[in-house]
């Protein structure tokens, strides 16, 4: 059978790629420029097929917790969101991380700070991969960059998020949430079985079978010293992410004497922007890094031995930027481009700012 | 001779439920927390749900309610319990879920996942500890702290003309369409803890019956917080707490 393309949004690859997944629970809270998610998973009424449970939460916080509270189940569970959205959930994202849950965020970014602008940014790059929430914790982050990564990443975001028992964050923003493109949806999947789900996740608290401890989700332990052996857990369980499961996206990078560096919307940006810089003559190559957590430094390091200069691209005043500087040790001329408050630019923008900043 | 041969089921008038641990509870003695964990433990076993129950303890002072009763827990941030309790039901239709909160947590920090869970008519039972102050963290001013208590953060008596009045959330609960059961207890008689229990029961039994969400007050003292002998704190809960908060059943949907 030919396989099945279909048009659509990215926020609605998100939800038809989460039913198919064979996620358990979606639970959202309205916000523009994301709100097709909860929209679409409302009108397939997948509770209907699947069994997926759906909830409009009475808020973000609200919805986070119910995400803390059917991970700690051992269920497959996911909230979107945009922005101001995700700032509220970062009370319950520090609880996940401390817990150990899997389970999948989706933000896609407006434009800040405060209530700041409906239009597309990328200005939570800091609170995503930096922290957010309180303590020291990271999350497994993925930066879509098409409709189809949209669709492809829940997966990948879930495989991840149970392969470490730890929080995933899908990066998206305003651009790739709202843009129509083909897309190839994956096949439909069962839900596990209660049982299957018991196997899979020993630790988790849906009601303790008999002959076993009582499993208790927490992240409170008031003892210093057993606090920082669950710390340094954490710290061992990150190290192992930063080694195993970097992914990144190098395009006309061979002979390039300039790189770009840019994730999500600012890669499709930056790609065009490349060809016509390329038609100038300027060798130029892009790499996106599609992992912003762990994020690819010794690619990046490894192609700065090459290149006299990097531009980063992207819809923020320079947050990726202080990662690709960290990663090439100024050893190369590392410079930033970017719009801000909802404004996207256009290649020809991205090529003048790479002649000025860099090739000059 | 062994325990169990002193202990002849014969002569056997009361036991610790099976469900209680030996773990050393942390709560001041005096305190009606125990009361109303054991009160817990008892319906679950008397239902045969030990191995179907989750609970969702709060922050407060029975944030460790996980360390004493042997079934499946998740803590929860402060005020989110219901949140918690909504996903875990929602997913485990199966399960006997329930939530513990005490005041500060559910009247006042998680208000709103409180009154939305309870208005969704989840199929939850909540247990609400009142006992008008902030125990945990050392005896401050609650949303259900009499006019004129002292506490640590209104040292010369609840103002109304500051601090606005004391909140019933119990009687806004039994004004939701989505609650089943909605009632106000307490555990300081024998009288009392044993009506306390038939209402555990009551919620816990609806929650399995798909008749909505239910709330169980449970009008409690906090000796260490209210500066009293346990003794003095229940005639003072039963002078000052009763009048305001009344006993009984507010919502009793048959």
């Amino acid at each position: 059978m030919a396989e099945e393309v279909v048009l659509m949004k990215g926020n609605e690859a998100i939800a038809h790629a989460a039913i198919r997944y064979g996620v358990d629970g979606y639970f959202g809270y309205p916000i523009t420029p994301q709100s097709e998610v909860l929209e679409t998973l409302a009108e397939q009424k997948p509770w209907e097929t699947t069994g997926m449970v759906v909830v409009q939460a009475e808020s973000e916080l609200a919805a986070i917790n119910m995400v803390y509270g059917g991970a700690g189940t051992g269920k497959m569970v996911m909230t979107s969101s945009s922005s101001p959205g995700v700032s509220l959930k970062q009370e319950g994202i520090s609880y996940l991380a401390g817990a150990e849950l899997p389970c999948l965020i989706v933000n896609v970014m407006r434009g800040g700070p405060g209530l700041g602008t409906i239009q597309p940014s990328q200005a939570d790059y800091f609170q995503t991969v930096k922290g957010g929430g309180h303590g020291d914790y990271r999350l497994i982050a993925l930066a879509p960059a098409s409709v189809q990564e949209m669709a492809d990443f829940v997966g990948l975001a879930f495989d991840l998020a149970f392969k470490y028992r730890n929080p995933a964050i899908l990066l998206a923003d305003g651009v790739i949430g709202q843009m129509m493109e083909k897309v190839v949806l994956p096949e439909q999947r069962k839900r596990l079985t209660d049982e299957e789900v018991i196997a899979r996740c020993p630790w988790a608290a849906n009601g303790k079978t008999a002959g076993r401890k009582p499993n208790i989700i927490t992240s409170l332990e008031l003892d210093p010293a057993i606090m920082e052996q669950r710390n340094n857990h954490l710290q061992k369980k990150y190290a192992e992410i930063e080694a195993n499961e970097v992914r990144y996206e190098e395009i006309n990078c061979e002979d390039a004497e300039y790189l770009m560096v840019a994730f999500g919307s600012c890669a499709r940006i930056a790609q065009k922007a490349m060809e016509l810089a390329r038609a100038e003559g300027i060798k130029v190559g892009l790499l996106r890094p599609i992992t912003i957590w762990p994020f690819p430094s010794k690619a990046i390091a490894e192609r700065a031995k090459q290149v006299k200069g990097i531009l980063t691209v992207e819809l923020n005043a320079g947050q990726m930027i202080e990662d690709v500087r960290l990663a090439v040790e100024c050893k190369v001329p590392t410079e930033h481009f970017g719009r801000l408050g909802g404004i996207v630019p256009d290649p020809d923008e991205v090529v003048s700012a790479l002649k000025e900043k860099l090739v000059k | 001779m062994t325990r169990e041969e002193i202990i002849k089921p014969e002569n056997l008038v009361y036991k610790k439920p099976t469900l209680m641990n030996d773990n050393p509870m942390h709560y001041c003695p005096g305190c009606s927390h125990g009361v109303v964990h054991k009160l817990i433990a008892e319906v679950i076993e008397e239902m045969g749900m030990e191995n179907k129950a989750v609970g969702v303890s709060p922050v407060g002072c029975a944030v460790f309610a996980y360390n004493y009763l042997d079934i499946d827990w998740e803590e929860a941030a402060h005020g989110r319990a219901p949140a918690l309790a909504t996903a875990i039901k929602r997913l485990w239709p199966s399960r006997l879920v329930f939530t513990y909160q005490g005041d500060g947590d559910l009247a006042c920090i998680g208000t709103a996942e409180t009154i939305h869970a309870l208005n969704r008519g989840e199929n939850i039972t909540i247990i609400f500890i009142n006992n008008a102050i902030y125990g945990m963290t050392g005896g401050q001013m609650a949303p259900t702290t009499l006019v004129g208590m002292k506490t640590a953060t209104c040292p010369y008596g609840r103002d109304v003309t500051i601090h606005g009045y004391p909140l019933k959330m119990t009687e806004i609960a039994a004004s939701l369409e989505g609650t089943a059961y909605v009632t106000r207890q307490s555990v300081h008689s024998v009288p009392a803890i044993r009506k306390a229990k038939k209402a555990i029961r009551k919620a816990f039994e609806n929650s399995m019956n798909g008749k909505g969400s239910n709330l169980v007050e449970i009008v409690s003292t906090c000796n260490s917080g209210w500066k009293m002998t346990p003794e003095a704190s229940n005639k003072w809960m039963e002078e000052n707490m009763f009048p305001f908060y009344q006993l009984g059943d507010l919502k009793d949907k048959e």
